[in-house]
């Protein structure tokens, strides 16, 4: 390369820096270094706090594995095949009542309204009116007995009936070109699901379980059920449902949980 | 004696290949039972057994609950399955490479039952002879061929586990979804037992981790032997 090439370069300033910037602030980047030597220094400490050779708590090595988890996240999305059903079975190998599980324990629970509870929906749908659960009743049922498996390695058998997500979506016009279905709740719980999970066939708002309105402890009035996903990706107590293409993580997968997460 | 000492020669015991393999299997190997320890004592298979936390990959408890409030759960989950890629990928350049060599085979078979019960009843009467490290005995091809099928099973059964739906007709074969977890853990405890095993002997004939390590022995009879180059 030339030397009269680099000089015309843009990142190089034919008049070089101005330098008096840094003797002006100089007290704001003392504390910028002072402020960085600190949380090293508390890294340090938190490192050898660390028992045995276990590195996991090592930001490099988070990083490593979160990367690998996002990895995950493309192949598990390349494996999943929209058409593919999970299976079935009858019903006598339902599971009643289903089995409770939240981030709190099961006499926490705040019981939801059904006369004042509302289901709002946002982002990318042209029919932003919130539903009411007559409303969601009235709509198609579909049913399913599937089999629930749990990240923590426990499974059963339920039977799930509500709405199909994908007829619910096309019945608000949602964007179903869009990446993500995103999901709140009552009790601050909060989780997403790609696209082509949301049209899988059995992939349902769930408003009963066996037959009949799904208890409180289970999410009453509605919960998701998709049957192609791990326990922790289907939202109980839904308040609210929003089509985005921006990220929208939510309560375990911003815990480090894998946010794909499919069956 | 008139006939002269024989000069000891350097043999190759262990290709590049299989020694590279080799540690990198044993460093998947020790993330995927850690990391599967923790994953497991989170709601274990049989409650008389659980794993020590020291001995479980996931992070200190009460940091991991710091930075992500989940006590290392997710953690040993992301180990583990950053950790398929690493068992995975390695094992399947083992077994291409051993199966396109026909070392694998060379080595492995046949396995012969007079063989093995020899084996077993020299080894009772503490006559076992290592002088040829390049030749297993019929126990070791039959411990190794074990290993090697539990370890490929491990990996069906971990693929069913995380793929159920995609993969149900693995699940099937294993009787459902609980069915597949005993699988797995069979597995690993399984694999857990050889390395048992086959670290104890490491340890008490070290030439073997010396050829594990260089891939070469100073062998002191030339006469079975491969040449060096």
């Amino acid at each position: 390369m030339s030397k009269r090439f680099l000089s015309h370069s843009l990142f190089r300033p034919a008049r070089g820096v101005d330098q008096s910037v840094l003797a002006e602030n100089e007290p704001l980047v003392r504390s910028l270094e002072r402020r960085l030597f600190l949380r090293q220094g508390l890294s340090l400490g938190a490192l050898t706090l660390l028992t045995g050779c276990d590195i996991s708590n090592k930001e490099s090595v988070q990083a490593v594995l979160k990367g690998f988890s996002h990895w995950n996240d493309r192949v598990q999305a390349w494996l999943f095949d929209p058409t593919k059903l999970a299976p079935t079975f009858s019903e006598a190998e339902v599971m009643k009542p289903p089995r409770f599980n939240a981030f709190y324990s099961i006499d926490e629970v705040k019981p939801v309204d059904a006369a004042t509870w509302k289901l709002e929906v946002g982002g990318l749908v042209k029919d932003k009116r919130p539903w009411t659960l007559d409303r969601i009743n009235a709509l198609p049922k579909v049913s399913q007995i599937t089999r629930h498996v749990c990240v923590e390695g426990w499974d059963y058998i339920g039977k799930w009936s509500g709405v199909g997500l994908s007829r619910f979506l096309q019945t608000i016009e949602a964007d179903l070109t869009a990446k993500y279905v995103a999901f709140e709740c009552a009790d601050d719980y909060s989780g997403s699901i790609d696209m082509a999970s949301a049209l899988h066939p059995q992939t349902q708002l769930t408003t009963h379980y066996a037959d009949e309105p799904i208890g409180d402890p289970y999410g009453f009035p509605l919960r998701l059920r998709v049957a192609t996903k791990l326990g922790f990706k289907m939202p109980k107590w839904i308040t609210s449902i929003e089509v985005t293409n921006e990220y929208p993580g939510g309560y375990w997968e911003d815990r480090d949980y894998n946010w794909f997460s499919g069956l | 004696m008139t006939s002269e000492p024989v000069e000891p020669r350097n043999v190759l015991v262990h290709p590049g290949m299989v020694r590279i393999t080799h540690w990198i299997n044993a460093a998947a190997i020790l993330i995927m039972i850690g990391s599967g320890w923790r994953i497991y004592n989170n709601v274990p298979i049989f409650p008389a057994i659980e794993f020590p936390l020291w001995a479980t990959l996931g992070g200190d408890p009460d940091l991991t609950y710091a930075r992500n409030s989940d006590v290392g759960f997710s953690n040993a989950l992301l180990w583990h399955l950053a950790g398929i890629w690493l068992f995975t990928v390695n094992g399947l350049v083992y077994l291409v490479y051993g199966i396109l060599s026909g070392r694998l085979f060379r080595k492995l078979f046949p396995i012969r039952p007079r063989e093995v019960r020899e084996t077993i009843v020299d080894a009772l009467r503490f006559k076992l002879a290592h002088d040829d490290l390049t030749i297993y005995n019929g126990v070791q091809k039959l411990l190794y061929l074990g290993v090697i099928a539990a370890m490929i099973l491990a990996a069906i059964s971990g693929l069913s586990l995380w793929k159920p739906v995609q993969f149900q007709v693995l699940i099937t074969l294993f009787q459902g979804f609980q069915g597949a977890r005993l699988v797995h853990f069979l597995c690993m405890s399984a694999i857990v037992l050889f390395l048992f095993v086959h670290v104890t002997l490491a340890l008490l004939v070290p030439r073997t981790l010396v050829a594990m390590l260089t891939g070469r022995i100073r062998a002191p009879s030339p006469t079975s032997l491969e040449p060096a180059e």
